[in-house]
């Protein structure tokens, strides 16, 4: 295998770059995903039929302890991702732990968070607005779900194998897939919560 | 009992029990064909597993051809029951069903994998790469394709086919007015093999931008290579659409969602906006290739460099660009009022703009050139003239106004079967041809193929002209029968006779593959056609590695150049090749997917829990997996290449 040593440990092969960059067209196509259910939640959005209205079921604590959650987590990953550029494993992995921590808790707040719509007449098969609000959000906290577990892998990986140019690969795509997921919500935050409260 | 008769066809004939016994037959030979001739390991070993770009190539390309098989026996039924007036050859159920898988197979189980089946085989090549950016994701799409297409199939025999026409619009396709399980089929195994899809784009697009040969620039990247680049492009933006759009779909059918219902604030508007949003850039990924295809040939067999090259790729980027902005004009007449309409109208008829720059492209290119009528030309020559026709008529169908009059009749039938039949039909049609050398080592027959083209060109317009002509004069689409007052009796049957014809074309092509592997000379030369592009520049059939070196390129006809100017593509000398391991995980994984699908369409949740639990432990499998692939020796390489040189 050919390593460039004036490259960062997750450039540092081909198919390292390869993989980094397929990735970051897999988010393309995940950002027009997340762009459909935008554009149909802003189509039903008012499409309450006999259900509840967003004003009416939306609450701020969760949410803004959600958000907290999250952002926190894209920055901790950030600090994990800037360890492993300086080879301090063990930091890196604490970083990594606090992140997956913090998603987890955002995962039990956003759990919460359903059951209090369901509790109050905002599930599933109440109207096109909460069919597509569960949906949209669902379809994000899936992908929280998911990145745990993925997280969680990388995570006995480099525990098992230590830093090499496959792990540092598979950390830094990760990384970009966690911040992904931040953005993702900044916007549910801004344009289903705060829109749907005013 | 009460368990097993949701699997049972709501709507059954005599057909559908003979096809049920001849599937099994189909199933029990090929199983006992296999055993008897102790190829399950072969099997295993050279195809379910490979990730070689080749060989899924041709895996693609078999699915292709049994796909245009399964819907053109559609096609052909629906043409016989039209032939006459008031016919009763099929029911208005049945015949519901057979439009609708019929639309559904030729466009996502027949184009699509023929498109890719070509796109496998040739675009690492023509780059001078050894495969794509990802091998094993490759195999991944391929089988997901192979196992939705599966799916699909058997909805004919196992709970019935869905029957709500291939765009499947709501609320016509909701639990209320489609009762059966079908539509089901429609939503979940057109959503596998749509990521199949979507995994396709991402790996062709990486592939393109960074394992081109040394030399060789965006901007020297042969033709096909390009039009791929932008068809993948519009995949990787356009298929997640279709993505939410299938999963909303299916929760309102499974789950009880309200997104497309008639009460609750459902929209099934929302539905035919999604779907086009998709459906029509689609139709440019079908084309585009297709386009490549035409390019390639015609360069080639004018024996001239391809004309105004810049104008052809800045006409791909806008037609790409613009095919996200048409989609309205499949739905004018559902009252978005006249401004919208307008726009929308413009748009269309502004793309008929760079497709027109294309056409005219070719026209120089052949200008003073020295043509030699193959195959694969003839196919082109014949495209041009018959596409422009599809075009004009499209140009007619974009006027918003005028198309309440054409909306919903067979004026459109026609005239979306006059862009796909000879734009990306003859182009698959063109580059199996062309590139059946590459993929087996001898040419198809000359002859033969020059036949099947003009038996596919002249059934083609015996069966479509027609239909301008009723359609125009109000024979709506989708009815299963008209009275005999309306006239409309001749010009069907007239119809009838061209899909016979154009049945006898397709044949001649299962002929003429069967007459080519028994009489075909294998001693032809790695470059039978004086083609002008890289991959005519190695072996025929290509080796495991592709190219034993990496060649150097200075234009975007490199082997031309190279056998005119007599420079030497592949400088320096034999190193050791890595190539990626053979696997079993992705066609195990789209097993599963298949499972989960099945249990999806039936409401059985506990194997549908069990299934998705699967495919993530698949997916934890691959994290954990530690796979470096495995290397080739200079040894080998020199053995390979002296056997290969000798073997002509």
């Amino acid at each position: 295998m050919k390593m460039d040593h004036s490259l960062p440990l997750e450039y540092s092969t081909d198919q390292n770059k390869l993989n980094i960059l397929g990735f970051w067209i897999f988010l393309g196509a995940e950002i027009m995903l997340f762009a459909t259910l935008f554009a149909s939640y802003f189509t039903l959005a008012n499409r309450t039929g006999n259900g509840p209205t967003g004003a009416e079921i939306f609450e701020i604590t969760p949410v803004l302890i959600e958000t907290f959650l999250l952002l926190t987590s894209s920055f901790t990953i950030g600090l994990g991702i800037h360890a492993m550029r300086l080879g301090k494993q063990k930091a890196m992995l604490t970083f990594f732990s606090v992140t997956l921590l913090l998603g987890l808790a955002f995962l039990g707040v956003e759990i919460y968070e359903f059951v209090h719509y369901v509790h109050v007449g905002a599930g599933l098969q109440t109207s096109a607005f909460t069919s597509i609000l569960l949906t949209t959000l669902g379809t994000h906290g899936a992908h929280v779900t998911l990145g745990l577990f993925w997280g969680l892998f990388i995570i006995l990986q480099i525990k098992k194998r230590g830093l090499t140019p496959q792990t540092a690969n598979k950390s830094f795509i990760f990384s970009l897939y966690w911040h992904f997921l931040d953005v993702v919500w900044i916007f549910i935050f801004s344009f289903i919560y705060l829109k749907g409260m005013m | 009992m009460e368990f097993f008769e949701r699997f049972a066809v709501p709507h059954p004939s005599p057909a559908i029990y003979a096809s049920m016994v001849a599937i099994g037959l189909v199933v029990i030979a090929i199983i006992a064909g296999l055993t008897y001739f102790k190829k399950w390991g072969y099997l295993w070993r050279e195809w379910l597993t490979t990730v070689d770009h080749k060989r899924i190539g041709i895996m693609y390309l078999i699915s292709a051809l049994i796909m245009l098989f399964r819907g053109g026996v559609d096609a052909v039924m629906m043409r016989a029951q039209l032939s006459a007036p008031e016919n009763t050859l099929l029911d208005a159920q049945h015949y519901n069903e057979i439009f609708t898988t019929h639309g559904v197979v030729m466009i996502i189980f027949m184009a699509m994998p023929f498109i890719f089946a070509l796109m496998n085989i040739v675009v690492p090549l023509q780059i001078g790469a050894r495969d794509v950016a990802f091998p094993r994701l490759n195999a991944l799409s391929f089988w997901l394709f192979f196992m939705g297409a599966m799916l699909f199939n058997i909805s004919f025999v196992v709970g019935g086919s869905p029957d709500a026409g291939w765009t499947s619009y709501f609320p016509l396709a909701g639990n209320d007015f489609s009762t059966s399980v079908g539509t089901n089929y429609y939503m979940l195994a057109i959503q596998i093999s749509g990521i199949g899809s979507l995994m396709t784009g991402i790996n062709m697009i990486t592939t393109i931008l960074r394992m081109r040969a040394p030399g060789m620039t965006l901007m020297k990247m042969p033709m096909f290579t390009w039009s791929t680049f932008i068809a993948n492009v519009i995949i990787v933006f356009a298929f997640p659409v279709l993505t939410v759009a299938l999963a909303m779909g299916t929760m309102d059918r499974l789950f009880g969602t309200q997104f497309f219902t008639m009460e609750n604030g459902g929209m099934d508007m929302l539905w035919a906006n999604l779907f086009w949003v998709w459906g029509h850039p689609e139709v440019y990924i079908l084309i585009l290739p297709a386009f490549g295809i035409y390019s390639e040939v015609i360069s080639t067999f004018s024996r001239k460099n391809l004309y105004g090259y810049k104008s052809m790729v800045a006409s791909m980027v806008v037609i790409s660009l613009m095919s996200f902005l048409v989609w309205v004009h499949h739905f004018f007449t559902m009252g978005q009022g006249a401004l919208t309409n307008s726009i929308f109208s413009i748009t269309t008829m502004a793309i008929a703009v760079p497709t027109g720059v294309k056409i005219f492209n070719w026209l120089l290119t052949m200008y003073k050139g020295k043509i030699t009528i193959t195959t694969p030309m003839l196919y082109s020559l014949l495209f041009i003239p018959l596409f422009t026709l599809g075009g004009v008529t499209g140009v007619m169908l974009a006027m918003s106004a005028a198309d309440y009059q054409y909306h919903n009749t067979m004026f459109l039938v026609a005239h979306f079967h006059n862009v796909i039949i000879p734009g990306v039909v003859f182009a698959m049609l063109a580059g199996l041809t062309y590139y059946w050398p590459k993929m087996f080592g001898f040419m198809l027959n000359e002859k033969i193929g020059k036949w099947t083209a003009w038996l596919l060109s002249i059934g083609f317009l015996l069966a479509f002209m027609p239909m301008y002509i009723t359609g125009l004069d109000g024979q709506a689409r989708r009815m299963y029968t008209y009275s005999e007052a309306t006239g409309f009796g001749t010009l069907n049957m007239i119809s009838f006779v061209g899909a016979i014809i154009m049945a006898v074309g397709f044949a001649l092509i299962v002929y003429n593959v069967y007459y080519s592997t028994r009489y075909a000379s294998r001693d032809i030369s790695s470059d039978p056609w004086d083609a002008r592009t890289l991959e005519w520049s190695t072996h025929n059939p290509v080796p495991e590695y592709n190219f034993a070196i990496v060649p150097e390129v200075k234009s975007s006809q490199a082997l031309w150049d190279a056998k005119k100017e007599g420079h030497n593509l592949f400088k320096g000398k034999y190193e050791e090749i890595h190539m990626p391991n053979n696997s079993g995980a992705p066609f195990l994984m789209s097993v599963v997917f298949f499972i989960w699908g099945f249990a999806m369409i039936f409401s059985l949740w506990i194997p549908a829990i069990i299934a998705t639990i699967g495919i993530f432990a698949f997916m934890a499998h691959r994290s954990f997996e530690q796979d470096h692939g495995h290397h080739i020796s200079v040894k080998e390489i020199e053995e390979t290449e002296t056997k290969m040189r000798g073997a002509k």
